[in-house]
């Protein structure tokens, strides 16, 4: 008990708890949908190019939020557009764009060391960096994308599960998805401070392949992953205090630590049947790749 | 050999046609009289009217990054009619649907569904059931959720479903043997089982018209006759069907309209009328049999034959 209250006495440690809770259930919920949709190297690609953005809003002396959310939006809705049309070489363009906005912001970073802003913090996650406007905009961003999912559940899971037929029926799928790509850019800038921009992909595609692995049922899938993505994410924050290590890296090892226990588990289970379904299989192994 | 456990399952499923055919849900001779006019239902009685066709198709050519798929095609469906596209694998005819239903844009020509022009926006009242494979079976949706997704239309403003959407969806999976695996997830089903689903997805929404994908690919003999039967049913109830099949025997025979396809109209009518050698040889781009046998139409690949005959 002393353990778990002991860092509360601090004021930064219980601003990126807090942080960490609702950015974690924010990444758990938006990971449903990444994982179906299969867009999980779009996270990736727009994590890193968000990246960039922040860097140069910084260079231009503009907020970070400004910046990172000008250009977190653009990318967002030109990647967006990218994917709709499905040519060749779709992934590779969106690869090469990203890792070049990546690159232009490192490259920033390391020409001048005089930022007060920490970006190692940006790139791995740092709870010491939590500022409470940090957690304001973590706030509205998680109601925001909670409303948005809430209310267009319908047309999301619709469209998720079958774009074309969706759009015979009438849902708006092009609307969902622009909706659903500025979620998620909403929902890695928020995020960054926490997670880190490298390895906020995988906080937000391993509690949705960890509750794949326990639930049939869509609803539940959602809850089971938003609860946890904030535990891991609560879990994470203590092991970086006591282990002081970058938050976003133990909060991803703790989520992947979680997630080898489950897949353990389900195939201990049921080692004859389908043990893991196919997507989540085929998504862990680019998860891995990814690291 | 070889032949015969292919033709065993030919005339199980052509005895199966007989006893539809007697039952009167496939008129032939009315058929017969009507000289290119079209068959329609009305509440189970046949009568033959020319009015506006359901689906017309009027010169349109289609393709994918300015290959064509195919061109000039003229087709028109009408009201009640239950016709199946029939040609090989590549011909088209995938995107001859999707050309009706708006998600493919012609490169030229006309689409009209139910009087309306298709312009990249589906028509309504339209009934979709895409081909089986295409389908995410490892999703986490149950039967009553898939089926819950074609009431999109009809459900109100909330995010989930009112009392009388789910009586509906119930309704619909008691009347298609269904309930039992209301609760499953999609993968643990069988074949048949799977195809129904996705029918009842596009039934819940009270179609004019449905399209169906292969909906009789990859299930067995039994279960391919069940689907046609549960179709036939349908289709007396008003509904206009139009499918399609790259399985001549099996299916297309069992129809009481087909339009063979390749890349182009060939020929449509009834099955015993335009399944002839030509007919065949220009829509499969092989050598056909076809054997007739009083009211049986049998087609054989003659590459098979001759080598049984050895
Ligand atoms: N989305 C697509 N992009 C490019 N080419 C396609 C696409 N879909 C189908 N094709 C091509 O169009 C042709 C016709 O395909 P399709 O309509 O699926 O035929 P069928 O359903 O008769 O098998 C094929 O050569 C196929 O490769
Ligand atoms: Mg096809």
């Amino acid at each position: 008990m002393e353990f778990l209250l002991h860092p509360f006495q601090y004021e930064f440690f219980r601003r990126g708890l807090l942080a960490a809770l609702l950015a974690g259930g924010l990444c758990g919920l938006i990971g449903v949908y990444i994982v179906l949709r299969r867009m999980s190297y779009i996270g990736h690609g727009l994590s890193h190019a968000v990246f960039g953005g922040a860097v140069i809003s910084y260079v231009l002396s503009l907020n970070f939020y400004v910046g990172a959310a000008l250009w977190g939006f653009l990318a967002a809705l030109v990647i967006n557009e990218v994917t709709r049309r499905r040519k060749i070489g779709a992934d590779a363009a969106i690869g090469v764009v990203t890792t070049a906005s990546f690159a232009m912001g490192v490259a920033l970073i390391s020409r001048a060391r005089k930022f007060t802003r920490n970006f190692e913090a940006a790139l791995f996650g740092n709870i010491l960096g939590v500022t409470s406007t940090d957690l304001v905009v973590i706030l509205i961003v998680t109601l925001f994308a909670a409303m948005g999912i809430f209310f267009f559940y319908k047309q999301l899971l619709f469209s998720t599960f079958d774009e074309e037929v969706a759009r015979v029926y009438g849902v708006p799928t092009r609307r969902v998805n622009t909706l659903f790509s500025l979620i998620l850019a909403a929902a890695i800038i928020a995020s960054m401070q926490v997670m880190g921009v490298t390895l906020i992909a995988a906080a937000i595609v391993t509690p949705a392949i960890t509750a794949r692995l326990l639930t049939d049922s869509f609803s539940k899938l959602v809850g089971l992953s938003i609860l946890l993505g904030s535990l891991t994410a609560v879990v994470g924050m203590y092991l970086s205090y006591y282990l002081d290590i970058a938050s976003g890296a133990s909060i991803v090892l703790f989520a992947s630590l979680v997630f080898s226990g489950v897949l353990g588990y389900s195939s201990f289970r049921s080692p004859s049947q389908k043990v893991v379904p196919r997507s989540v299989s085929k998504r862990a192994s680019e998860l891995l790749e990814d690291l | 050999m070889g032949l015969k456990p292919a033709l065993t399952g030919i005339a199980y499923l052509a005895g199966k046609g007989i006893s539809l055919k007697r039952r009167g849900l496939i008129n032939l001779e009315a058929k017969k009289k009507m000289n290119g006019q079209h068959p329609t239902t009305d509440g189970g009685r046949r009568t033959w009217v020319k009015e506006r066709p359901v689906i017309e198709l009027v010169d349109v050519s289609c393709g994918y990054d300015h290959s064509p798929v195919f061109e000039k095609v003229d087709l028109n469906i009408y009201q009640g009619q239950f016709a199946g596209i029939v040609g090989p694998t590549g011909s088209g005819k995938t995107t001859l649907l999707k050309v009706i239903l708006g998600l493919v844009k012609p490169l030229h020509g006309t689409v009209t569904v139910l009087g309306q022009p298709v312009q990249g926006k589906a028509p309504p009242f339209i009934g979709y059931v895409p081909q089986l494979e295409s389908v995410d079976w490892d999703f986490p949706v149950t039967v009553e959720q898939v089926v819950m997704m074609g009431r999109y239309r009809e459900m109100g403003i909330l995010p989930w479903p009112n009392s009388r959407d789910r009586r509906l969806v119930s309704e619909l999976l008691e009347r298609l043997g269904l309930t039992a695996y209301a609760k499953r997830q999609i993968r643990n089903l069988s074949g048949g089982q799977q195809q129904r689903v996705f029918l009842a997805r596009a039934l819940i929404g009270n179609p004019k018209l449905i399209l169906l994908d292969e909906p009789t690919a990859g299930v067995d003999l039994k279960t391919q006759h069940d689907i046609l039967h549960l179709l036939t049913e349908v289709n007396l109830k008003g509904v206009t069907i139009l499918l399609t099949t790259h399985d001549l025997n099996a299916i297309a025979a069992h129809l009481p309209w087909v339009i063979c396809f390749n890349q182009r109209v060939i020929a449509q009518g009834a099955p015993e009328e335009i399944f002839t050698t030509e007919v065949l040889r220009q829509t499969y781009n092989s050598e056909m049999m076809v054997i007739k046998q009083g009211p049986l139409t049998l087609i054989a690949n003659s590459a098979l034959v001759l080598k049984s005959h050895e």
